[in-house]
């Protein structure tokens, strides 16, 4: 009774604040929009001289100079047919592979110690390899990309399938289903989200080996372009080819983001 | 003995109770010839069976008759659910054997048929979906399945919820849907592993309802391994005591009581349940003991 506070009503107060990521519109963009005005604003007044960044106005203007010429298209669809020749073969590969090392143990045996070895290998320094073998035309660049995208896409699979969930298949199995049947119907539909997460990380790493392929030799393509554009120190082409790249990334993660929308729609 | 199993073994050679569909699967059955005794038993055969020299199982011979639930009973870790998977085959014996006497009815795709405590259900698939999955294989599409699969979603109450995926049903509804997909390969022998262990009490009490009435329906063979005595009592016809690790079968008990006229809080239920319980407590209580010095 002597603190008059313990006796008066008083509302519980809310402590669950925060720590909960919520989804935020156009958050991006702003940041974008701000970074690019605070740049654009700094290299006009000097702030940042033109060796250290391009005006981003020029990087525009030079884009789309580049679209008016015709080349970007020359430059796009030539990197663009790079990209998915080498990674449809890697990746299909890869799925495959990892496949069958998820389902058969002398496979996996057999396979697992190999894709640790090539898995880290710069890929880039088997280029001159690859000339050789491939000739110095697209060959060489479809296997470059191709090597790149299989090791990832094999780890995530044979990851993938061993997650599969056992009580599913042993299902399968108490209701006789055929072999080829639980694979088709219940391990690869299970394995799809190991599988189209490990697609992300094979595709990006497709884009910096595509970039690679064309610096080291090619007369067309995003790579190409940037490439010359950095022995003449002409930064506004430079950003501009970075800037394709970058939109290339983030529509490809767009397109794999659409695509576990409608294929996993099952998942919660 | 089992007074109310001696009707049902009179109804399973007869083509009435089966799947309305029969006529469907087997176009070519014989009109005049002398039926087929379609009935099927178990006999285990003095199964032994051990992980690694850990003894799980020691010498179990049971005879599980056709058209009556056998329900196993017995403490964690004694070997219920290994025993289910050596009956289905899931597992093979360290020594003995589990032998089929008899054929499986006309029309049987699938002899020897499980329904999973975690429901086993693909997550990708719709209700009708995952029935047809088990008709798939045997060759069985298009309007002969749409019977099937319409017939088992009746008979589970599902009919209204066919496109419906499982993330958005409740789990006694998905355990329906497994045990539709149960019903619809045309079991000899259901093995039900602890069905309805997943679930709350109440969906609990409306599933075993519900498989009451389904056994009423068209009486099935059925092995129930539960931890609930209060299940046990409810669906067995015999209800066969584990002990624990290594399980033997420590005692087998016959109720007389017919499934349909068993309710909740029936005293005489109530009885064999305690007597159960009386059975079991010491060894319930050595197996948890146990567990904690592993």
């Amino acid at each position: 009774m002597s603190e008059p506070a313990s006796n008066t009503a008083r509302p519980v107060p809310f402590r669950g604040r925060g720590f909960r990521p919520e989804a935020k519109r156009g958050a991006a963009i702003v940041v974008f929009v701000v970074l690019i005005a605070v740049i654009e604003w700094g290299t006009r007044t000097g702030w940042i001289t033109n060796l250290t960044l391009p005006r981003p106005s020029d990087v525009a203007a030079t884009l789309i100079e580049l679209w008016q010429s015709g080349l970007l298209w020359t430059h796009l669809s030539l990197s663009l047919s790079r990209l998915v020749v080498g990674s449809a073969l890697g990746i299909s590969a890869g799925i495959s592979v990892g496949v069958m090392i998820g389902l058969f143990s002398y496979v996996r045996a057999g396979l697992i110690p190999l894709v640790a070895a090539l898995f880290p290998i710069p890929k880039i320094a088997l280029l001159p390899l690859f000339v050789i073998w491939f000739g110095i035309d697209e060959g060489s660049k479809y296997a470059l990309i191709a090597l790149g995208t299989f090791t990832p896409t094999i780890v995530a699979t044979y990851g993938a399938v061993d997650n599969v969930d056992r009580t599913l298949v042993r299902m399968g199995q108490s209701f006789g289903l055929s072999w080829w049947s639980i694979v088709r119907k219940i391990v690869l539909p299970g394995a799809l989200p190991g599988i189209l997460s490990g697609l992300r990380i094979s595709l990006a790493i497709g884009i910096i080996l595509l970039v690679a392929a064309e610096m080291l030799g090619a007369e067309y393509g995003i790579g190409a372009y940037i490439l010359q554009a950095g022995s003449l120190y002409d930064l506004e082409r430079l950003f501009a080819g970075v800037l394709i790249l970058s939109v290339l990334g983030v529509t490809i993660s767009w397109a794999i983001g659409l695509a576990e929308k409608r294929l996993l729609r099952w998942r919660t | 003995m089992q007074v109310n199993a001696k009707p049902a073994a009179k109804l399973m050679p007869d083509p009435l109770p089966k799947h309305g569909n029969c006529l469907f699967r087997t176009p070519v059955t014989p009109p005049n010839h002398e039926k087929p005794k379609d009935a099927m038993d178990l006999t285990l055969d003095h199964i032994t069976h051990d992980y690694d020299g850990l003894s799980v199982l020691d010498d179990i011979s049971l005879h599980i008759p056709a058209g009556e639930i056998l329900c196993v009973i017995g403490p964690s870790g004694c070997g219920k659910s290994t025993l289910l998977r050596l009956i289905g085959g899931l597992e093979q014996p360290t020594a003995g054997q589990v032998l089929q006497l008899g054929t499986p009815p006309l029309g049987c795709l699938n002899p020897l048929t499980y329904v999973f405590q975690d429901f086993a259900l693909l997550p990708w698939r719709s209700v009708e979906g995952n029935v047809s999955l088990v008709l798939e294989d045997h060759g069985i599409r298009g309007d002969a399945a749409e019977q099937i699969i319409a017939d088992v979603l009746a008979r589970t109450k599902l009919s209204d919820f066919r496109k419906a995926l499982p993330r958005q049903l409740s789990g006694g509804m998905k355990q329906r849907v497994a045990i539709a997909r149960a019903l619809a390969v045309n079991p000899a022998v259901m093995l039900l592993d602890e069905p309805l262990s997943a679930l709350d009490a109440q969906t609990r009490e409306l599933l075993m309802e519900d498989l009451i009435a389904l056994w009423t329906r068209q009486p099935f063979t059925g092995v129930y391994v539960t931890h609930n005595l209060a299940e046990a009592v409810r669906l067995g016809h015999r209800i066969a005591v584990l002990s624990r690790r290594p399980g033997r079968l420590s005692e087998v008990i016959d109720i007389d009581i017919p499934l349909t006229e068993r309710k909740l809080g029936d005293p005489r239920l109530e009885n064999i349940q305690k007597r159960l319980w009386d059975l079991m407590k010491q060894e319930a209580l050595a197996a948890d003991q146990e567990l904690l010095h592993v």
